[in-house]
């Protein structure tokens, strides 16, 4: 007699799994992938290919030779840490702060924390902002580069939209002379595509296309990006209606810098977001408020990333309090 | 908007490739295997002994307390022992094993094909045939019917809803019965409707079986005017008594409470049909349609069967296992039981036997939790899977309790949609019956 698998149900499933998913989130990132690479050329694919490599490989040499572990880098993830590393960067970073880039998102904020599904902070980010901090010089040379797309265009400096804001006003301009004096800060060109600022920040619709596929194959919910967006939009356009000579309208605000990039693509990462809708929202909302107030209060243009990892600290505690909607009232049985 | 319940739930391929064969009869095998336990609650009382001669439909098992039911025999013949027998886990229960002779039916059983459509009996007539005969909830739980026909005091049914949904894939009895024998189905209904005293009722059927819809709207619409049929938007697990009654009257049961504390019961669409034929024909439920099916099989089938039939025999009569079966489940994909033991035989609740290759039914290797949410997504109680999961590893109770494990289903939804294929339900089951032991030990204020 043949040996029959006994086992409790449920007896099939869905067909989902974590490589799928990381997948997923690489199609979903490869519109703005193809963006940079038109945009950048070489530069976007040194950017590209180095972050990838280096972050599957960091991940690689420490379950192997470090924890002794099953090597799990098949399942993707790293790779999209290394893609997410390299679209916040600028297309001009250099190979060797890639890597470091590299080895501290893998490295330190992923796998001492445990690997994939432990860490706290979006390991990407953790990687950017580590850059930021310790080569500002580098991490803020927006130069464009050449690129084959772009024949005869040589290399530019493009200055992001939010920069040329804040250091015009700092010159004490108002947002209309700005905007007049840099005639390509157009919603269009920032809708389409614009080059400067990091290499996935070019295209907002590339992102949004990207969203709209995430959403398709069910990999995200809407609630976080939508809060984030939402949330950005009012706070801004609050301080628009008070000053519009200080301060840039809404729209300005959502596509300019990473709020699309990190609404869609590093707040809704999954180990380092809430579990429940309520706490989705909460996290959103509070992402941000952090972000528009980095923009307009803190000491650098943009603060996207910044109040991510401040909302990935609190979501531990969003996921113990912030319990979802039950099925049924609670009745006593005395 | 179509209606469907409103939390979680998951969409698995619905596989019904057996709704097309109709209900086939079951030859007699030679050996009957019926079990004293087909029911939830206290096994019956063997009322025979080895040699007696028993007839069809005879009783010969006592319903031995208030949640108990009567069993009948299958077959007429002589009683070959009563023992224990391994079930299909391979657990020892009480069985009559009756050798067949013929099929020499009691006289009180009505066998005429006609339908008897005059309900003469009272409503505590109805409850006590249906207990006379043995009827238990065919949905899966196997709950006596005249125990849920009987609310306890201070408590009233306002409606009555049938439940057609058949959620679970493969399974395709319920849908035979509701296009084979719909008018049975109704006035089923319409017996269960005047017991409880009611004067609604519904019946849910999912929207993946539009003849059924079809079938039951014409009736209803000509002759059973006081029941409404429910088409309801595919999607697991509709069947579940609770998400049933939010999905037809958008009422929620409460927390550990009961279908009746929304005012509702809730009938499988088999139940109502044996509930027919206990009160209008007199005849106890020892036979039910039976779903075997498997994309491995050559041929689907729905088949009457006598209660006690060995699972072995149904498997014969269909071809045999065939090379690349990996798991016989009794029930459905995503609730059912895995047939440890074929020599198992089948009781009243058995609804399918359903043959999974191992390309099908696999488990793959567990990795880490990638925090996804997609289980809480998908829990239809809105509990969180995943956290009920490292609960019941580390074996916090008070923890589990907190985070109401007892509210949990057991549909298996979370499991079914986790990527990095944690045995999430494994663990909370185990958990939530260790967590229901502690808050049943507690002394009653």
């Amino acid at each position: 007699m043949r040996k029959l698998i006994v086992s409790p149900a449920p007896h099939v499933h869905g067909d989902e799994s974590t490589r799928k998913i990381m997948k997923d989130v690489l199609i979903a990132l490869a519109p703005s992938m193809l963006v940079a690479v038109y945009f950048y050329g070489l530069s976007a694919i040194k950017l590209l290919l180095v972050g990838v490599i280096a972050c599957m490989g960091v991940e690689f040499l420490i379950q192997k030779y470090l924890m002794r572990t099953k090597v799990t880098v098949t399942d993707l993830s790293a790779a999209v840490t290394g893609v997410l590393l390299a679209l916040n960067l600028p297309p001009t970073a250099p190979w060797w702060v890639i890597v470091i880039g590299a080895v501290v998102a893998i490295g330190v904020a992923k796998m001492t924390f445990g690997g994939l599904g432990h860490n706290i902070f979006n390991p990407a980010l953790v990687g950017r902002v580590f850059l930021l901090i310790s080569f500002p010089v580098i991490m803020t040379d927006w130069t464009v580069p050449a690129s084959w797309f772009r024949p005869g265009v040589d290399a530019v400096t493009g200055a992001t939209p939010l920069a040329l804001v804040k250091e015009g006003l700092a010159q004490g301009m108002t947002v209309d002379q700005i905007i007049s004096a840099n005639p390509d800060l157009t919603y269009g060109q920032m809708l389409f595509a614009r080059a400067g600022g990091s290499a996935g920040e070019a295209s907002a619709l590339a992102i949004i296309l990207g969203f709209i596929y995430l959403l398709v194959r069910r990999v995200i919910r809407p609630h976080i990006p939508v809060t984030i967006i939402l949330t950005v939009a009012v706070m801004t356009g609050i301080f628009w209606l008070i000053d519009p000579s200080q301060y840039t309208d809404p729209l300005f605000n959502i596509l300019t810098g990473g709020v699309l990039l990190g609404s869609v693509f590093m707040a809704t990462d999954y180990v380092t977001s809430p579990m429940a809708v309520k706490g989705m929202v909460i996290y959103g909302i509070g992402i941000g408020v952090l972000t528009v107030l980095i923009r307009y209060f803190g000491s650098y243009p943009e603060g996207v990333s910044f109040a991510i990892l401040i909302m990935n600290s609190i979501v531990p505690l969003l996921n113990k309090y912030i319990k979802p909607a039950r099925f049924g009232k609670e009745v006593s049985h005395a | 908007m179509r209606r469907t319940f409103s939390m979680g739930g998951v969409h698995p391929h619905d596989c019904k490739i057996s709704a097309d064969s109709a209900i086939e009869t079951f030859p007699l095998p030679q050996r009957m295997y019926i079990s004293m336990s087909q029911h939830l609650g206290a096994p019956a009382k063997p009322l025979v002994q080895k040699g007696d001669k028993v007839r069809t439909g005879q009783l010969i098992g006592a319903s031995a307390g208030f949640i108990s039911a009567n069993i009948h025999s299958s077959v007429s013949g002589t009683v070959a022992a009563v023992e224990p027998y391994a079930d299909l886990a391979g657990n020892p229960v009480m069985h009559v094993i009756i050798d067949v002779e013929g099929d020499e039916w009691d006289e009180s059983i009505d066998r005429t094909p006609d339908i008897v459509r005059d309900i003469t009996l009272s409503p505590t007539e109805i409850i006590k045939r249906i207990a006379d005969c043995g009827v238990v909830g065919l949905g899966g739980a196997s709950f006596p019917t005249h125990v849920k026909l009987s609310p306890p005091p201070g408590k009233k049914a306002e409606f009555l809803i049938i439940n057609g949904a058949e959620c679970e894939p493969y399974l395709t009895s319920d849908y035979r019965l509701m296009i084979e024998h719909a008018e049975e189905v109704l006035l089923g209904a319409r017996i269960m409707m005047k017991a409880l005293g009611v004067v609604e009722g519904y019946i849910g059927i999912e929207d993946n079986k539009p003849e059924a819809i079809k079938k039951m709207r014409e009736l209803t619409a000509s002759s059973y005017p006081e029941i409404k049929v429910v088409s309801l938007r595919k999607k697991y697990p509709q069947g579940g008594e609770k998400q049933l009654i939010d999905a037809v009257t958008g009422r929620r049961v409460p927390s550990m409470g009961l279908p009746i504390d929304a005012g509702v019961v809730v009938q499988n669409v088999g139940t109502s049909f044996a509930v027919y034929e206990a009160v209008q024909k007199n005849k106890p439920l020892f036979e039910g349609v039976m779903t075997v099916t498997g994309e491995c099989l050559d041929s689907q089938h729905n088949f009457l069967l006598r209660v006690g039939t060995p699972f072995e025999k149904i498997l014969e009569a269909v071809g045999g296992v065939p090379q690349k079966t990996a798991k016989i489940i009794s029930g459905g994909p995503m609730m059912g039981k895995a047939v440890a033991n074929l020599s198992a035989a089948s009781v009243k609740s058995t609804s399918s036997l359903l043959l999974l290759t191992e390309k099908q039914t696999k488990r793959m290797e567990e990795s880490e939790c990638i925090r996804c949410g997609k289980c809480v997504q998908a829990c239809p109680m809105g509990l969180e899977p995943y956290l009920l999961n490292k609960l019941a590893r580390a074996g916090r109770m008070e923890d589990l309790e907190h985070n109401k494990v007892y509210d949990c289903i057991e549909c298996g939804c979370c499991m079914f949609t986790c990527p990095a294929y944690i045995p999430l339900l494994d663990y909370i089951r185990t958990a939530k019956a260790d967590v229901m032991r502690i808050m049943r030990s507690r002394p009653k204020k």
